[in-house]
């Protein structure tokens, strides 16, 4: 194998398997590590920079971090990294003097953005410091688009969400909101530099089965029907009710509907159980107040007397799948009626796009979705640009916020350089934490607790009330304990070959056996090789060049490495040094030599 | 202080034929010089006991004092230890042995205390073929004092500060092979491919076993010009590659290359060794000191299983102890009453 190129900051950027799957590629362990030290307001500032809603994302974000988290490899599960970031949120000081400022004078460019949601918002962020005019429309009363108006209140308090949005409106945004866009055109002719929309996937799939059309009123689609409830234009629902769906709109309708008066709420999913799009967590949280989920029925008719809606009858079927894995799902001959007052079907969403005029040259590609850049978000129309669900379809809010950088990068790129393929390269520090013999700069014990479970509020008060919070977060003890669990991933194992007298100290110190010296070989022979085979093959392989005295390499698998440091802290001679590897997204307007305060705060 | 060992180890470690893991071979942290050869030659214990499926309880760990004395710390905290007085660990592993030949029998000693304050208990643990391995941790100096010379120091090699050696060096595995030992191996702590087989094999022999094992110390004796640093020793190194092949296990070849020879253990395990040359009989004690002395006056050092005598008696045979080990004998056994001391006085009258 080849000596790893370590000057690639991807390499390491990969060790760090939360920031490296986090769209916005926040720097996960570095707030962690702020969190338990206390300082709650530069965890904050360290997540704004990067995801510009903390403590929305707190609470209601889809965490791929989670999954890929290191500690859930070592041991059951991962660091509740999510609700870390919400401690920053919740304990910090005042920030408003951290953020930054529209320039006085503006640099002349005016910029619209369709559609007030994440993605759009986090266009302004980056946009309205460098002094474009930015003109904010939507067609809802307040900014925030879908996280206002599909994630209940329980999950998201509204002062959390009018905080972090009013931080941007904040900076001199012209709010043009309850208008709606029906011409793509007619924004154009005002003569705008450039267009983002972001405008999400706002329209609810349909379910059409017999009795539809005949039960109207008591049929709601999902997502229109949480927009109500947030607006509060709808506040009860009858007593019995079904949710037809398994996402996590499904989720968030059941929860709602037993808070609006339904005793009797059952979600009914197609599939199995396992293969339900919703996050564990959210099904979990809807389980514990009472909604059976019941999987694998198909829908086959709502069934009604003179137009009143009585129930609904299913088919229930088997779930088999062929040699090519694909999914068939086979009726068992069986059907089930289900007595129900209402229905809400939360199946899925689509992006429509009927105000935007189809000769503005915009090309419409498969699925009637605009033709966007995957890596400029530009689309066929130079000065139009797309982002969030708008762009590739229904994601969620961090990859809305990750489109966002990237298009306000694009955008800023068009309107001073005419052109968008050369993006700035990340920001990227790698500095030693070693302080003294046996003493870093970060905490290199590895805690073995168990992940701290969050406490939620009584489900009778819970229920009572849309708008009481479920979740009530850490506190800040709590906080540090399950902050301590971190395994510091971004603390790099860094190795100095010259420096190696193969001395095996760090074979026989490292408890999970990650490191070799042997003879090199081709990559699928190395990890077949290694003391502990490297099988994880996601996990690469870190391979130095021969060594002075044997010519053998080291091969280290990233895989369970647990950045202890004890591998730096058993070398006599420093071949191994751990390195912290800061590593950030270049924003908008921000040339990568420049560096931001908290990149050289080590 | 983060000097923690994690307890966290590798999701798919291995499991032993007793079920444990690694991990339950191990011992505290080491408090050795960062890179000591030391801790190596411990890794290499834990693992031939985890290979061997060894129970913990089953083995007696023994030392003197000296920076590898402190070693028994750092491997096998479920095994029973004694820590004993400076070059006298022979003696307290004789007792131990005579009263309990159950047990297996791990010494652990230094150049210091086994060719220095020792070298007099050495001599007769050797002579009597006490049934043990012997490891001694050779870095031909006294690191816990701050580097002195010691008798293992090989002629010119200077110390730290540049002050050569004036003295012979004392071989320990062809004085032990001269004055009687069963089983003599060499290695070097920076081959575990070598050493964990050897270690292995030196458990499996019925009766004294010695490794002298080049071990070199980091701190005070690791320098360009040393014979003991880890350069040199890989540059010197004539090492003849050692399988150890457990009872009842197929025999596959790892190395491919050389003169190989196999000896059948007491125990039906195979040792397979890759000789440097087809006319060195390594069960022919005159053989084994040639080819030791050959290499070293070649400026070689010649690691690997260097002479066995396989079927020899061990002390318990000689002495014709019991059978059993004492702790497992009655009270009216250990203590048949007076009747018998009268027999006994009487024979002697």
């Amino acid at each position: 194998m080849k000596a790893t190129n370590t000057n690639n900051p991807e390499y390491f950027h990969k060790v760090v398997d939360c920031q490296y799957a986090c769209p916005a590629h926040t720097p996960v362990p570095e707030y962690i590590r702020l969190i338990a030290a206390g300082r709650y307001t530069d965890a904050y500032m360290v997540n704004w920079e990067s995801n510009v809603f903390p403590g929305i994302l707190g609470r209601t974000c889809d965490r791929p971090c989670e999954p890929v988290c290191r500690r859930g490899r070592v041991e059951e599960e991962a660091v509740a990294i999510c609700r870390l970031k919400r401690v920053a949120a919740d304990n910090k000081d005042e920030v408003s003097h951290l953020l930054p400022k529209a320039p006085l004078e503006g640099n002349g460019k005016r910029v619209a953005l369709i559609g007030a949601g994440p993605a759009s918002l986090t266009v302004a962020r980056d946009l309205a410091p460098l002094g474009y005019q930015l003109d904010l429309y939507d067609d809802q009363p307040l900014g925030g688009g879908f996280m206002r108006s599909q994630i209940p209140v329980f999950r998201l308090p509204p002062e959390v969400l009018d905080e972090e949005v009013n931080f941007i409106l904040d900076m001199g945004i012209k709010q043009h909101f309850q208008t709606y866009v029906s011409s793509l055109k007619s924004i154009l002719q005002q003569g705008y530099d450039a267009v983002f929309v972001g405008t999400g996937a706002p329209r609810g799939s349909d379910l059409d089965i017999p009795g539809r059309e005949a039960c109207e009123k008591s049929i709601h689609v999902g997502i229109d029907w949480l927009a109500s409830v947030a607006f509060e234009h709808t506040a009860k629902i009858g007593k019995r009710v079904l949710v037809l769906g398994g996402g996590n709109t499904a989720m968030d309708c059941c929860r709602t509907a037993r808070r609006l008066g339904g005793d009797d709420v059952k979600v009914v999913v197609r599939s199995e159980f396992a293969r339900m799009k919703a996050s564990p967590w959210e099904i979990e949280d809807a389980v514990a107040e009472d909604i059976p989920i019941i999987n694998n029925h198909v829908p086959k008719e709502f069934v009604h007397e003179d137009g009143v809606l009585k129930g609904m009858r299913f088919t229930v079927v088997n779930v088999v799948y062929d040699a090519d894995g694909k999914r068939e799902l086979v009726p068992t001959g069986e059907e089930v009626f289900f007595e129900a007052d209402e229905v809400i079907i939360a199946i899925g969403q689509d992006n429509a796009f009927p105000w935007i005029e189809r000769d503005l040259g915009i090309e419409f590609g498969k699925w009637d979705m605009p033709v966007v850049d995957k890596t400029t978000f530009q689309s066929s129309l130079k000065k139009v640009f797309f982002g969030g669900d708008a762009a590739f379809g229904p994601e969620n809010i961090i990859t809305a916020v990750a489109h966002g950088h990237q298009a306000a990068i694009s955008i800023d790129l068009f309107l001073k350089e005419g052109r968008v393929d050369q993006r700035p390269a990340p920001g990227v520090t790698l500095v030693s934490q070693k302080m003294g013999v046996h003493e870093w700069s970060y905490d290199s014990e590895v805690s073995t607790d168990d992940r701290y479970p969050v406490p939620h509020v009584s489900k009778e008060k819970a229920l009572k009330d849309r708008k009481v919070e479920v979740e009530l977060g850490f506190d800040p003890s709590v906080a540090y304990q399950e902050a301590e669990r971190c395994l510091n991933c971004d603390v790099q194992t860094v190795f100095t070959t010259s420096k190696c007298i193969e001395c095996d100290g760090c074979v026989d110190i490292c408890p999970t056996d990650c490191i070799n010296f042997i003879d090199n070989n081709d990559e699928p022979a190395l990890r077949e090789s290694l003391r502990r085979p490297a099988r994880n093959q996601d996990q690469d392989l870190y391979v130095s060049t021969a060594l002075p005295q044997t010519q053998r390499v080291m091969v280290k698998d990233e895989n369970v490495c647990l950045h202890c440091g004890l591998c730096a802290e058993r070398c006599p001679t420093g071949a191994w040094d751990m390195q912290r590897f800061f590593y950030s997204v270049t924003k908008a307007g921000s040339p990568c030599k420049q560096s931001s305060p908290l990149m050289t705060s080590s | 202080m983060t000097y923690v060992k994690p307890s966290f180890r590798h999701p798919e470690a291995p499991i032993n034929d007793l079920g444990r893991t690694r991990q339950d071979y191990e011992g505290g942290l080491s408090t050795l010089c960062a890179g000591c050869g030391h801790d190596s030659i411990s890794a290499a214990i834990i693992d031939a006991c985890f290979e061997l499926n060894i129970e913990p309880h089953k083995v007696a760990k023994l030392s003197g004092i000296g920076c590898s004395s402190k070693t028994p710390a750092y491997f096998l905290s479920g095994s029973h230890s004694f820590n004993s007085v400076h070059g006298r660990m022979p003696s307290v592993a004789t007792g131990a042995n005579l009263a309990n030949r159950d047990l297996i029998y791990i010494g652990i000693s230094g150049d210091g205390d086994t060719a220095s304050i020792g070298l007099g208990q050495f001599a007769h643990v050797v002579r009597r073929n006490l049934n043990m391995t012997y490891i001694v941790e050779n870095n031909g100096c006294y690191g816990l004092t701050k580097g002195q010379d010691s008798a293992t120091m090989d002629t010119g090699s200077p110390n730290k500060k540049g002050d050569i050696n004036m003295y012979s060096p004392i071989d320990l595995a062809r004085l032990a092979i001269e004055i009687g030992a069963t089983f003599v191996g060499r290695s070097f702590s920076g081959d575990k491919q070598q050493l964990i087989p050897l270690i292995k094999a030196a458990i499996s022999h019925r009766g004294f076993a010695l490794l002298d094992v080049v071990s070199p110390c980091v701190t005070f004796n690791n320098h360009s010009e040393s014979t003991k640093s880890y350069e040199y020793v890989r540059g010197a190194n004539s090492g003849m590659p050692v399988d150890f092949v457990p009872m009842r296990q197929e025999i596959t070849a790892t190395y491919d290359s050389g003169a190989t020879c196999e000896v059948c253990m007491h125990d039906g395990s195979v040792v397979r060794l890759y000789k440097q040359d087809n006319d060195y009989d390594i069960e022919d004690r005159q053989s084994a000191l040639e080819a030791t002395s050959h290499y070293a006056r070649e400026g070689k050092i010649l690691t690997g299983l260097l002479y066995i005598q396989r079927d020899s008696e061990e002390l318990h045979d000689v002495l014709g102890t019991a059978r059993r080990p004492l702790n497992s004998m009655t009270e009216q056994q250990l203590c048949p009453g007076s009747r018998f001391l009268d027999s006994i006085n009487a024979g002697l009258r």
